[in-house]
């Protein structure tokens, strides 16, 4: 991070120093360092096998680590009924009983968990006019999942984690599970997780960002700041030199001509010859994503030099 | 919103605010919607509507009285919405006369950067 945030403290909901996982010779996960504040709707983004998962398993308990350290709600991740009270973890394939009904599903969190909000998961769903007496698996895909969120939310987490929730729904679900997501936000005492590699939503309903590439964190942050830290640059083609010493180069692209950056700054640019714009969210990810692709890089400024 | 834009969420917020009062679509003494009536129609972020609120605020244009909710205080400065309305108007008729014309949306815009510049340019000299 650039600079000491002189703000005052927000508790911290999420803290892990130098997190690793393995599995056999797999990594999944390595030295992994994140603070996610309290109150925080933060995106978990990620190409495909990046540790995603890995990391909100960590998170719930549900695994432990090889090796790091981690602390959620103040305490150490286990599975223990007083720790597993405040997390709600939605797992990738939705976990609901198909034959059973919303209503059978709420009388049985009841019985399961000690401060269960039955009336809230009713109020939601009535709202979205989705029958509580049908047998959830005759439900949509869409419904299924808002039914799915109310009920993790019934259990009052005070932090919620979400696999991929949003992948396979349609454009309007997607919008309605995440406006249900913001406001229980909005009524308070909730951090939430949400893995995804859809960054229009995410940009939407996130205010942080987790980015990791290649099992290592890339990017950890508020979004406002993140972006503001990273420009792009545009500019003849000369020595880079400079810029480079002085910033974080993240992505290169030249032709003959022009050289284009995104740059992680450490202060101002002052080379009058660049030309400084401002990056979009998705520009940003692409970019650190695009990261263990130098040879399309290559490829193209050959091409351009050929001309 | 657009999703597209660059402007961080926000700002987009602020913005429109600020818009919706120079057009006299809201005036003092409204109240605006709650952060969390915003969060449910739009899936935004809350913190991002609070934000955008608080920056209202430090401008003086709205105040959140507690438990109330947040008003409209003052128009931000600038000509009334009558004056703003009836330049609208103007341009409405100005475009429709370069449409029959030819010219197609980007022609326009480019005309109005350079109309813009060349009164600028003027000014400074």
């Amino acid at each position: 991070m650039i600079g000491v945030q002189a703000v005052p403290e927000v508790p911290t909901a999420i803290r892990t120093s130098g997190l690793s996982k393995r599995y056999r010779r797999v990594t999944a996960l390595s030295d992994c360092t994140i603070t996610v504040p309290e109150g925080r709707i933060s995106a978990l983004i990620g190409p495909n096998g990046a540790g995603k998962t890995t990391l909100l398993r960590l998170l719930a308990g549900l695994t432990r680590p090889t090796s790091g350290e981690l602390t959620v709600n103040g305490g150490i991740p286990r599975q223990d009924p007083a720790f597993l009270a405040n997390i709600g973890f939605l797992a990738q394939e939705i976990p609901l009983y198909r034959r059973l009904s919303a209503e059978d599903h709420i009388q049985a969190g009841a019985h399961l968990n000690p401060h269960w909000d039955g009336e809230s998961v009713r109020e939601r769903l009535r709202a979205l006019t989705i029958p509580l007496d049908r047998a959830v698996g005759t439900l949509s895909g869409g419904q299924r999942a808002q039914v799915a969120l109310a009920l993790t939310l019934a259990k009052r987490p005070r932090l919620l984690l979400l696999d991929e929730p949003v992948a396979a729904l349609d454009p309007l679900a997607r919008r309605n599970f995440l406006a249900i997501l913001a406001d229980a936000v909005a009524a308070g005492d909730l951090t939430v997780v949400l893995s995804s590699h859809l960054v229009a939503d995410a940009e939407r309903v996130c205010d942080h960002i987790i980015m990791l590439a290649s099992s290592r964190v890339q990017l950890c942050g508020d979004i406002d700041t993140v972006l503001a830290e990273h420009q792009i640059l545009v500019g003849p083609r000369k020595d880079t030199s400079a810029i480079e010493r002085n910033h974080r180069l993240v992505q290169v692209t030249r032709t003959p001509r022009q050289v284009t950056m995104l740059v992680r700054l450490n202060g101002p640019v002052i080379d009058p010859a660049f030309q400084v714009s401002d990056v979009s969210l998705e520009e940003l990810v692409l970019a650190y994503m695009g990261q263990d692709a130098p040879p399309v890089l290559a490829e193209l400024s050959s091409i351009g030099d050929d001309q | 919103m657009d999703g597209r834009s660059v402007v961080p969420p926000y700002l987009q917020i602020v913005q429109q605010v600020k818009q919706a009062l120079r057009m006299g679509v809201l005036d003092v003494g409204d109240k605006l919607p709650t952060v969390r009536e915003v969060v449910a129609a739009t899936a935004i972020n809350p913190n991002t509507v609070l934000k955008a609120y608080r920056d209202l605020e430090r401008d003086g244009l709205v105040e959140a009285r507690a438990g109330h909710g947040t008003f409209v205080r003052h128009r931000p400065p600038g000509p009334s919405p009558g004056t703003h309305s009836r330049l609208g108007r103007s341009l409405i008729r100005w475009v429709a006369e370069a449409r029959e014309a030819g010219l197609d949306d980007e022609a326009m815009e480019s005309l109005l950067q350079v109309a813009l510049r060349a009164e600028t340019e003027e000014e400074i000299a």
